[in-house]
């Protein structure tokens, strides 16, 4: 570790702090209705849509009402880009013939793009069309992530009003969302990412002659405007296979600290709009106080276990010093690489630029367990911030007793019901990635697609369904997925991740909102200071991840001490 | 808390009580009981598939030393956590023995009729029917509940109450309540039955004491739900482990694979949960007070309004006499003098008050007897003064204007206007307080000051409420300046001046309606709505029928201060259950250390660096993980029936304590315990 690459580090984040906190402020606006800068040129759009589509944007929903529209609204997503990719053969912009994709990678591939996974057990520039890259996957890059923020809203309006029977409007809160906050973002960043050198076009590729005066094939394609919204959305899918690694999507380290920036932007943006929204900014800064101490000491780990190396590598006689550059790109270095690995998994965008599996265990580990503690740091737009209040609820819930009241968060009183929805939603990561590892773990079919035997194999596992079901998307690298097993149990495991957390979360936002929501007073639960950011951070730990620890002692936990004892596989 | 509750705290069990509790524990393994609480009823399950394949091994002639341990200690857990119920069910067993005795099957005297108390059947207690009318004289006991429609009585409620000093029982007013069971010492009543028999108070009181009744309360239910989930994430944790450690070539045997799940699943707060919510009840009752459900000691503790009569809660229960102020050219000797002699046969607590104040701050000498040829003038509402003609002296005290009517008669011209005079009438009237005139033939002499005085204690307790977020509210009669003037002297939040029962339900239901829980205690019948409205409503047991059905607490001593006390027992019993629930959680962390490298540590050696506890073997690691694990419950069990230490502090500096004590204490006891149990068995070669 070395204290330039620490000062990356530190830089990156603080920038992302210091545009989280105006465009959360933006963002509360946004979704309270308010007027924005923006809005002389949106609202003439805004109407018209809401015209031609016959809603009402008067009309609010109940939380029942709002999971349906978002269950109609991502189902016919999802079957309009399965159709997409499978009839991509015949239909235009695909200046390189691809045929049709295979049922269960189409499936999987409409299911990873819906739930925001952005799993890809294809490799993009030697199978997608161009349609398919713009009209299918970009289309799904912003309403997934739009969808997942418009939930977010939902549920933190349930926290703010009180004794209310609606918590917004489903389509009025995707189209602000897309609108007023991505489609802006984007448009931007990707024109910057232009001016760095990140190709935009529709040409298929360019020939080149080589220093050798060999010819060369040179893949390009709209590849900007796909990746600016795939980070802004914590989408992470990308174009190419190799994704943020390829230098035409990320070429240089300065790309490198945008397309961080990018991932983190908006779910922190959130996590600021949060506390606007339930007009106690406090809240805010200890949800931000957990996720950040978390997340720092995750990337604190992963740069300090890559940056020692392996003692095979040392054996081979390479300087220590350059620690374990296995799988990265020399351009982005060991400190950017760690931040971009612990942000990608904390945050379930699962963009990668660099091969996790190539990591050190302990340094694969950190980003495996970041996605197994519930893709809350920040968390994917907003499924992170709504995961982080369901962990705070359980927080709350399991402390708060000790202060002698039925416990309360932001003012609602935490009863059966909500414990009981917090706990199945909870369910859903343990059940989704240890279920289908233990299956996999002994089934022929699944055990034939690993890239490695001995623990590291059982790491690509885990790594798999954690992805799938945590929604990240990210791939531990090795694991050859593309079988219908894989693809059918991963697309199985990203829709539970998604749509089974978020039908009890959607059913705590209609049991909150009904509730009067009542003043602190000096006997009330204080959710705002040190106090409850440890405890948010030990209950984040003990109950969202602790589950996962004999898995990992069997996995990367088993492969660092016998690495360190000289054992391979 | 009183001295009484300590003594009665301090000892948690008699050894009978003890013996009795061992003997319920086994009787309460029967599944259909223990599907109550689930966490428990799935160590019983997995306890008894560790049994059946020692039975296996048995059979089989299969090394038997360790899975016949696992079982056993499984087997055990589930016993300490039926022990602990059982224990907190017996000491209410103890109490309800006491009342039964009390619920002997009396003989009735049924009238015929209601005017002729001469003619009455002599009928079984248990045949009484609502609205039968019965005679009950001196010696008999009150054969069942009900509300006396004449005659007047005193009452031994001893049976109930526990207090010997028998009470007034009359018909009309806030005293016309009697209960079944209680003793008439002198006189005779009639009594309008109110309730059948196998329903009266002391068959509810009973039940309650007993557990019989007990349901789960909302809370309890919500904790229980937790529970439920966090036992169902470890079971998925445990089953995938098979599939996992056969990847891995460690095949777990299954007796290990369930000391994990036994040792994961929060245990210790499932085994003590029912006993924590027993025990609070039981706290309740040995303050001598009488909660109809568990959910209104739940209410208690969330309780975010206090409604507290001014009268006998806030104040002594009548006025006092603080000074006595002169008119010009009067000395204060004078004035105290003649107090006196007003009040020398006054046996009102105010007429009293004036003594002790003149011998007090005047140093007056005051006589046993007055002097011969005295005629005391008693009160009487028609003149609204008292006072004595010492000779051809007439000395009155009395209301201001009364006094000046009776000035003005003596003297045959209007009462003069003394301006010092008003001026302190005025200054007495704006405090609060009540001016009493002091008059002596056709002269004014000066004025008294009554008042309400303070108890001296209770400003401290009502800003240790306001510490806890509770606000207090004073209710009274007075008019609104007497009512602000004690208000502020007392320190409470606020105050209702001139209540009528109407003004308290509405009060009531403005605090509900944004969200605050209101807790308030009454005895008169006009208090029913009010007491029924409230979230926590305590009837005195002293007060009407209505009051007692209407209200969901009773107070057995009639001490409207309890309120506050039942507050805290409610705010403990949910830290208590919190406390021991992050105890519970917080000790995995601790029992994965313990396990996790005795599970695969012959398939990978190197992950022997997770044993920090450098536990001897991997046999020993599991049962001493699994010994911890259930004789944590019985350690426990004290402090699940104590509660845990409450002070009256605000929400943050009781968490930030709780929070190191069993958040961070749970996390490092097991480590240290984990380590004791483990040198322990090797000690002794079990493992």
């Amino acid at each position: 570790m070395t204290v330039v690459g620490w000062l990356q580090i530190a830089v990156i984040l603080a920038v992302v702090l210091l545009a989280a906190a105006p465009l959360g402020a933006y963002m509360a606006r946004v979704f309270a209705g308010e007027r924005t800068f923006l809005s002389p040129l949106f609202r003439p759009i805004e109407r018209g849509l809401y015209a031609v589509a016959g809603v009402d944007p008067s009309r609010e929903q109940s939380a029942l009402g709002y999971t349906v529209a978002m269950l109609v609204f991502n189902a016919a997503g999802f079957a309009l880009l399965y159709a997409l990719l499978r009839l991509q053969g015949l239909l235009p912009l695909n200046p390189l013939g691809f045929a049709g994709l295979s049922p269960d990678l189409a499936f999987n591939t409409a299911v990873s793009f819906v739930t925001n996974t952005n799993w890809q057990s294809y490799g993009g520039e030697t199978t997608m069309s161009f349609l398919s890259q713009m009209a299918g996957l970009t289309v799904q890059n912003f309403l997934s992530a739009a969808t997942g923020i418009a939930l977010a809203v939902a549920l933190v309006r349930a926290f703010a009003r009180s004794g209310a029977s609606g918590v917004g409007n489903f389509f009025v809160d995707m189209t602000r969302a897309v609108l007023y906050v991505l489609l802006p973002l984007a448009v931007v960043t990707a024109l910057i990412q232009v001016a760095m050198g990140v190709p935009q076009t529709l040409d298929a590729s360019a020939t080149v002659t080589t220093l050798e005066g060999a010819k060369q094939t040179i893949a390009l394609g709209p590849v900007a405007s796909q990746i600016a919204i795939k980070q802004l959305g914590t989408n992470g899918g990308g174009f190419f296979n190799a994704n943020a690694a390829h230098p035409f999507e990320n070429p240089t380290a300065l790309s490198n600290a945008l397309e961080i920036w990018q991932m983190l932007v908006v779910s922190a943006a959130l996590v600021f709009a949060f506390g606007r929204l339930v007009a106690d900014r406090r809240q805010a800064r200890a949800l931000l106080a957990s996720i950040g101490l978390i997340l720092i000491v995750g990337i604190g780990i992963t740069y300090w276990a890559e940056a020692a190396g392996t003692p095979m590598l040392h054996a081979a006689g390479i300087d220590p010093a350059g620690g374990n550059m296995e799988g990265k790109e020399v351009r982005f270095g060991l400190a950017g690489s760690a931040l971009f690995a612990t942000v990608t998994t904390g945050l379930s965008d699962g963009g990668v630029n660099a091969m996790h599996g190539s990591f050190t265990p302990i340094g694969g580990l950190v980003p495996m367990f970041m996605i197994q503690l519930g893709e809350i740091l920040p968390g994917g737009v907003g499924s992170g911030l709504y995961g982080l209040l369901v962990m705070a609820i359980i927080a709350v819930f399991v402390a708060g007793l000790m202060v002698g009241r039925t416990p309360e968060y932001l003012g609602k009183k935490i009863e059966a019901k909500e414990v009981k929805m917090a706990m199945l939603a909870i369910l859903i990561l343990p059940a989704a990635i240890l279920g289908f590892s233990a299956v996999a773990t002994v089934l022929p079919a699944a055990l034939s697609g690993l890239g490695n035997a001995g623990p590291h194999g059982l790491s690509e596992i885990l790594y798999a369904y954690s992805s799938a079901a945590g929604n990240n998307g990210s791939a531990f690298g090795g694991l050859s997925a593309n079988s219908p097993w894989w693809n059918a149990t991963l697309g199985i495991a990203m829709m539970l991740g998604r749509f089974a957390y978020i039908v009890p979360m959607m059913a705590i936002a209609g049991s909150l909102a009904g509730k009067t929501r009542l003043t602190a007073s000096s006997g009330t639960f204080p959710t705002h200071g040190l106090l409850f950011v440890g405890l948010l951070t030990g209950v984040i730990l003990i109950v969202g991840g602790l589950q996962f620890f004999p898995a990992l002692a069997l996995g990367p936990i088993a492969e660092q001490v016998q690495m360190l004892a000289g054992k391979t596989f | 808390m009183s001295s009484k509750t300590e003594t009665a705290s301090s000892r948690i069990a008699s050894p009978e009580l003890i013996g009795r509790a061992a003997r319920d524990a086994f009787a309460k393994l029967n599944p259909a009981h223990l599907m109550r609480n689930p966490v428990i009823f799935v160590t019983e399950i997995v306890a008894l598939l560790v049994t059946v394949i020692f039975i296996r091994d048995l059979i089989a002639g299969l090394p038997l030393r360790f899975n016949g341990q696992i079982a056993a200690w499984l087997w055990f857990t589930v016993l300490f956590a039926n022990f602990a119920e059982a224990i907190a069910e017996g000491r209410g067993r103890a109490q309800a023995d006491t009342l039964r005795k009390a619920r002997t099957d009396t003989v009735a005297k049924r009238l015929r009729d209601p005017a002729d108390h001469a003619h009455f059947d002599r009928v079984s207690a248990l045949d009484l029917k609502i609205g039968d009318l019965v005679y009950v004289e001196a010696g008999d006991l009150i054969p069942g509940d009900g509300e006396i429609t004449s005659g007047i009585a005193s009452v031994n409620e001893a049976a109930i109450t526990g207090e010997s000093a028998p009470v007034i029982r009359e018909s009309g007013g806030d005293r016309s309540a009697v209960t079944g069971g209680t003793t008439v010492i002198s006189d005779w009543i009639v009594v309008r039955i109110t309730a059948s028999p196998g329903s009266s108070f002391l068959d509810r009181m009973i039940a309650l004491v007993e557990g019989a009744e007990r349901q789960k309360t909302p809370n309890e239910i919500a904790l229980s739900i937790l529970l439920v989930g966090m036992t169902l994430i470890f079971l998925i944790t445990v089953v995938a482990l098979a599939g996992l450690g056969r990847y891995a070539s460690a095949d777990v045997p299954v007796p290990i694979l369930v000391a994990l799940l036994v040792t994961l699943i929060p245990t210790t707060i499932g085994g003590l949960l029912s006993a924590i919510g027993i025990a609070g009840m039981d706290r309740l009752i040995r303050h001598n007070v009488l909660a109809m459900s568990g959910r209104a000691v739940e209410a208690a503790g969330d309780v975010d309004t206090l409604l507290l009569d001014k009268t006998g809660t806030i104040t002594f229960g009548n006025r006092m006499a603080t000074e006595i102020i002169p008119v010009p050219g009067v000395s204060e000797e004078e004035a105290a003098r003649l107090a006196v002699e007003a009040s020398l046969a006054d046996e009102t607590a105010e007429g009293r008050s004036i003594l002790a104040l003149a011998r007090e701050r005047y140093g007056i000498a005051v006589a046993e007897q007055a002097e011969a040829g005295t005629n005391f003038i008693p009160f009487s509402a028609a003149t609204r003064l008292s006072g004595a003609d010492v000779g051809d002296r007439q000395i009155r005290k009395g209301a201001i204007d009364a006094v000046r009517r009776f000035v003005a008669g003596a003297s045959g011209r209007p009462a003069p206007e003394i301006p010092a005079f008003n001026a302190a009438v005025e200054r007495i009237a704006r405090s609060g307080g009540t001016p009493l005139g002091l008059a002596e033939g056709g002269r004014i002499i000066g004025v008294i000051h009554l008042k309400d005085v303070v108890k001296p204690d209770i400003k401290e307790r009502f800003a240790e409420l306001r510490r806890m977020g509770i606000r207090t509210v004073m209710v009274t009669g007075d008019n609104p300046i007497t009512a602000a003037s004690i208000a502020s002297e007392a320190g409470v939040d606020d105050f209702i001046a001139e209540a009528t029962p109407q003004d308290k339900l509405s009060y009531i239901r403005n605090e509900q309606r944004q969200g605050r829980l209101v807790a308030m205690c009454g005895d008169g019948t006009n208090d029913a709505p009010a007491l029924a409205q409230a979230d926590v409503g305590v009837a005195m047991q002293s007060g009407t029928q209505a009051a007692r059905e209407a209200g969901n607490m009773v107070d057995l001593d009639s001490d409207p201060t309890k309120l506050i006390e039942i507050v805290g027992i409610g705010k403990q019993l949910l830290m208590t259950r919190g406390a021991l629930t992050t105890f519970s959680i917080a000790n995995d962390v601790a029992k994965y250390f313990a396990i996790i490298p005795a599970l695969f540590i012959a398939a990978i050696p190197e992950l022997g660096v997770l044993n920090v506890m450098g536990l001897h073997s991997p046999q020993s690691a599991i049962l001493s993980a699994v010994i911890f694990n259930a004789l944590i419950i019985i350690a426990l069990i004290p402090l699940a029936l104590r509660g845990v230490q409450y002070r009256a502090q605000e929400a943050g500096s009781v968490l930030a304590r709780n929070l190191l004590v069993y958040g961070l204490g749970g996390i490092l006891v097991p480590f240290v315990g984990i380590k004791l149990v483990d040198l322990a068995i090797v000690a002794l070669g079990l493992a």
